[in-house]
């Protein structure tokens, strides 16, 4: 069963071949048996998941429900939701309980899945290769001595461990695309807007996406058909009509204008990652697409935009963490500025410090035009840039990753090095538009993610070449040693 | 562009983060070469370039109705603050 | 010896009477138990996002239009970043580089009867901040977070006030206008309209201006006055003894009259400002604008200049009476009961006044009723409010009623001063003026008769001052008023009475 997508789950659920009580229980065997040795998981909330599975086995047994209803999910610890602990992979919310539900976790909770629990994340989302959590590293499926990627990085291992069919994420600068990469699943960042950030713990407001990990792109358009769409509580969430993903999937790829970024096969791709990422963009050929190359020449400054932008707005959003009114608070505050310098000096790791004081930095008096001012211009030049390829060429193509999963600790002396690792991610996050991982081989074992990125709501595009590329290929269906 | 341990302690003040004398060696270090890293942008020809603001171009702000959607559920919140009196958030008294 | 010039510039934080907060949907209702009023978005918890209130900018429009500024078509909202335990998400979200509204300019009436502009800057909408409370919690401070969200407009004058008194008019001016257009309650006492004044002195003639200070902290009219001048003075003392004023923020203290330096905000404090990445910018449109305009009352100027026209009042008697919308109505409601102004030809109403033919004609006469109107709203109507602490629309007396007793006055059935006897009678009893004047039999005595026989026997009773009279000794002429008025127990006819009483005396 915990082979089997939601795809296949939910038509089983609905044959009544098993029971979503079956399948829960049967997860959370497997979450009590590896979760110990991954740390995928930060929350595993067993009673309330078993007592959902009942009441949808109730929805299927009087032939209601959805296609999710039953189905097993996990939410990246950075959503909030109600009654459960809510961490953001971080010593200052270790014990903070959320009164409320993001609107992702509200819109899957209503389409009937079962939440199996919380999962281990780089701290406030800051980070590659999930690392910076207070609660300690996940470790990759694929080789435990390896990072799974991050931030997202507990639903990923979650996911490729087959601990859970799919899990939610939350992509700034690659942290949905980059681990499904790196444990070889499906990783999709909708458009900027897509998707509610109502409930989702803030990390960089401008950049911030809510999106989906799962085992193929047909479950992701499953489940970005649910969370998908407006609401009234984010004023940067769009009104645009939420198409029919699933539908989307089968139209035909003959025609598909697929655009090779030139800046994305450069020195700083790995070479045999970048052979099966060429192996991958073969099969579209075979499929009946066109390939050409495009450039988008201010993309190489996406990173040091990035961590200009980024940084700027997390140092003002992470202000809120004050331990005055949730969170952790320091023992014993002499006065005001000991509770304020002491709490967030013991709740924050050195990485979030970092970006908070970079970002505190590049806002300030006589340096704010010359890096943030500056910063949002280089943005606008790459946001063109995406824009003029999109009027040549229907998608883009290229490496999620530069390199397969490093290995843990091998890049966390020198934060620039970790930063590197998002350099084909990031651009996507500054131009606001959708992307996607899909599995397109190994190199010595280890995953490989082709990204697709599409200009803005092009989402059904982008999952329909993922499902016809899945179609091909079957690199999704490769479980790692040991969790087979 | 390096930063001195002057700026780096001012920064941290600024942000309300407290370290250590260890770190902040360390903090001097890493924070200089971010900095540094980012001065590639300096190189770019931004020229009459608008700064993006928001993916969302030629979005406007959405209003909404003037109306009372909330009731009182200071209990429930309350229940994640750790100091609370007679329905007040307490810190260490302030001088004004 | 210096002369010294002052320079005072005013920010006005007026805070919204919308029914909900600026970007939540929590109740702005003031006095409720602490906390109550605080959802997760004005908490500052994590993951929640503002969504902006409309009816808020829509008050922030129509303040734009009174003053005749620019409405931004685009505007955008900004962070200013600090920490403080009242500001639960560690930044305000304001307006910095492009405010709603901007270069509008206020006509305000000084002391003296002249008038001066004075430039308004810019008004930009923001979130209050909650509450702090210092006393009685053993060591702590404790932080209510209702406040925290409340629409705020933020009003910026150009430095253009030089002296205490020409800010306590601009900032009344500011308020009556704020209440007009019904965007603020305008409630000193609860917090709804807040100022700080930025003051500093410099050389008569200087072109730079002096350093200034922040004043903050002053919650009522009489405290700004008192602020500034003390703080006009402190500055001056220092300059004169060959120092420096430091830039500051000073803390007014009523009780001590003394401004202080706040060290807990003393910092160099970076607000960083950047555009809120949670916020979209805010579009207006003419459409938009024209809706607005459309809600815009007659506005104070206007209603003032009207009556001046109208009513023929003096601009000092049209200023006080158009101070509030509610004083206004009260106030024409009273001229339409004793029988309305003359629509006159109103722009030479002056001129008319002066021609001596018009003039006989009775025009004098029929704008008394709208004189004897304002002089008894301002006078013992005002002075009856101020004793009991009521505001006009609580008046005990309506302006039917106030009309009955002034139609009295008019048509001369009682006098001035007995009127004011009666007035008392009426305001502590709720009765009608016919009734009392009734009742207590007040009607003016108007036959000269009966007058001259109590001159008489006033005269009779009094031979030595009838003698220092009639040597000379004017000033008696008071007495003799006085002694016949209580003859006839205050009912005589004030004016009969001078006539026939001159007559009599001088034999």
């Amino acid at each position: 069963m915990y082979t089997l997508t939601i795809a296949e789950l939910s038509a089983g659920l609905r044959a009544r071949r098993f029971s979503s009580v079956e399948l829960t229980r049967a997860l959370l065997e497997r979450i009590a048996r590896f979760n110990p040795h991954l740390n995928a998981f930060l929350t595993v909330t067993a009673d309330e998941a078993l007592a959902a599975a009942q009441r949808a086995d109730q929805e299927l047994q009087a032939g209601r429900g959805s296609p999710l209803t039953g189905v097993p999910i996990a939410h990246k610890d950075i959503f909030c939701t109600r009654g459960i602990r809510t961490s953001c992979g971080s010593k200052i919310l270790d014990n903070f309980v959320s009164p409320y539900d993001a609107t992702v976790v509200t819109r899957l909770k209503e389409a009937g899945t079962v939440l199996l629990g919380k999962t281990n994340m780089d701290e406030f989302a800051m980070g590659s290769s999930n690392e910076t959590s207070f609660y300690g590293p996940v470790r990759n499926p694929w080789d435990p001595k390896r990072v799974p990627g991050g931030s997202s990085g507990g639903s990923a291992a979650a996911v490729a461990a087959r601990l859970v069919p799919a899990a939610t994420g939350t992509d700034t600068g690659g942290s949905i695309r980059q681990p499904a990469a790196l444990t070889g699943i499906v990783g999709l960042k909708p458009t900027y807007g897509r998707v509610s950030r109502y409930g989702m713990i803030a990390f960089a407001s401008s950049l911030d996406q809510g999106g989906v990990l799962a085992l193929t792109a047909q479950d992701a358009a499953l489940l970005l058909g649910v969370i998908a769409g407006f609401d009234p509580r984010d004023s940067t969430s769009v009104e645009v009509p939420v198409p029919d993903y699933v539908a989307a999937l089968e139209a035909p790829l003959k025609g598909l204008r697929i655009g090779l970024l030139k800046e994305f096969f450069d020195e700083g791709l790995e070479r045999e990652c970048g052979e099966r990422v060429r192996g991958a963009l073969e099969v579209f050929r075979s499929l009946g697409a066109e390939l050409r190359e495009v450039s988008l020449p201010a993309l190489p400054l996406s990173v040091p935009t990035y961590y200009v932008v980024a940084p700027a707005e997390c140092s003002s959003n992470l202000s809120r963490f004050d331990g005055v009114r949730f969170g952790h608070r320091c023992q014993n505050p002499r006065d005001l500025l000991d509770l304020y310098m002491r709490t967030r000096g013991e709740g924050f790791g050195a990485e979030v410090k970092r970006r908070i004081m970079t970002g505190t930095y590049v806002l300030s008096a006589g340096y704010y035009d010359a890096y943030y001012l500056k910063a949002q211009k280089v943005r606008q030049l790459i946001s063109d840039d995406f824009r003029r390829a999109f009027e040549q060429v229907d998608v883009l193509m290229g490496p999620t990753s530069p390199t397969a999963a490093f290995e843990i600790g091998a890049k966390t002396d020198d934060p620039i090095t970790m930063y590197l690792n998002d350099i084909y991610t990031i651009g996507a996050n500054l131009a606001g538009l959708p992307a996607v991982s899909v599995p397109c081989g190994f190199v010595a074992d280890l995953p490989v993610g082709l990204q697709i990125i599409g200009p803005v709501f092009s989402e059904a595009k982008l999952l329909n070449a993922a499902y016809q590329y899945q179609k091909e290929t079957d690199w999704h269906r490769r479980l790692p040693r040991g969790y087979d | 562009m390096s930063l001195t341990r002057t700026d780096v302690e001012n920064i941290a003040r600024l942000a309300r983060l407290e370290i250590t004398e260890s770190e902040l060696a360390e903090y001097v270090g890493t924070l200089s070469r971010i900095i540094n890293f980012v001065e590639q942008l300096n190189a770019a020809d931004t020229g009459d370039v608008e700064p993006m603001a928001h993916p969302l171009s030629g979005q406007t702000q959405r209003l909404r109705a003037d109306e009372i959607t909330e009731r009182d559920k200071h209990e429930l919140y309350q229940k994640n603050a750790p100091q609370v009196e007679a329905g007040l958030y307490l810190v260490p008294k302030v001088i004004e | 010896m210096t002369e010294w010039e002052t320079v005072i510039g005013l920010e006005i934080h007026a805070q919204l009477a919308t029914r909900s907060k600026i970007f939540s949907g929590s109740s702005t209702a003031f006095g409720a138990a602490p906390n109550t009023q605080a959802n997760l978005v004005d908490l500052g918890y994590p993951g929640v996002l503002p969504v902006l209130n409309g009816a808020a900018v829509r008050m922030a429009v129509k303040f734009g239009l009174a003053i005749g500024a620019n409405i931004a078509r685009r505007s955008v909202f900004a962070r200013k970043n600090y920490f403080y335990p009242d500001l639960p998400k560690g930044y305000q979200i304001s307006q910095y580089e492009r405010p709603v509204v901007e270069d509008g300019a206020l006509d305000v009436l000084l002391e003296d009867g002249s008038r001066k502009t004075v430039g308004i800057t810019r008004a930009h909408l923001e979130e209050d901040a909650g509450k702090s409370l210092h006393e009685g919690l053993k060591g702590y401070t404790g932080i209510d977070l209702n406040r925290a969200g409340t629409p705020l407009l933020e009003i910026v004058s150009e430095p253009d006030m030089r002296s205490a008194k020409e800010a306590i008019a601009y900032m009344k001016k500011v308020h009556t206008l704020v209440r007009y257009l019904e965007i603020c309650d305008g409630n000193m006492q609860e917090g709804s309209f807040r100022c700080d004044a930025n003051v500093s002195v410099r050389p008569k003639g200087a072109a730079k201006f002096g350093t200034r200070a922040e004043l903050k902290n002053l919650n009522s009219f009489r405290f700004v006055e008192k602020a500034i001048n003390h703080e006009v003075a402190r500055q001056i003392e220092i300059l004169e003894g060959g120092g420096v004023v430091v830039q500051e923020t000073r803390l007014y203290d009523s009780d001590r009259n003394e401004t202080r330096s706040m060290r807990s905000k003393e910092e160099a404090n970076d607000y960083r400002y950047f555009p809120d990445p949670d916020l979209l910018p805010l579009a207006i449109d003419e459409a938009f604008i024209e809706e607005v305009r459309k809600t815009l009352p007659e506005l104070p100027d206007e209603k003032a200049a009207r009556f001046v026209r109208e009513y023929g009042l003096p601009e000092y008697d049209a200023g006080v009476l158009t101070a509030s919308r509610e004083l206004a109505a009260y106030y024409e409601s009273v001229v339409i009961a004793l029988g309305g102004a003359p629509k006159l030809a109103a722009d030479n109403l002056k001129e008319q006044l002066a021609e001596p033919k018009l003039a006989a004609g009775g025009l004098k006469e029929q704008l008394a009723a709208p004189k004897l109107a304002a002089n008894w709203v301002m006078g013992d109507l005002a002075a009856a409010l101020n004793r009991d602490g009521l505001e006009i629309t609580s008046s005990r007396l309506g302006p039917q009623h106030l009309a009955g007793l002034l139609r009295r006055i008019a048509d001369a059935t009682i006098s001035g001063k007995i009127a004011k006897d009666v007035f008392e009678v009426m305001w502590s009893e709720s009765a009608e003026a016919d009734a009392i004047i009734e009742s207590r039999g007040l009607k003016q005595i108007t036959d000269s008769s009966a007058i001259e026989r109590a001159i008489e026997q006033v005269m009779a009773a009094n031979p030595a001052q009838l003698a220092d009279y009639r040597a000379g000794k004017e000033k008696l002429f008071g007495f003799f008023v006085g002694q016949v008025m209580k003859a006839m127990q205050g009912k005589a006819n004030p004016a009969q009475l001078n006539e026939l009483l001159k007559r009599k005396l001088s034999g």
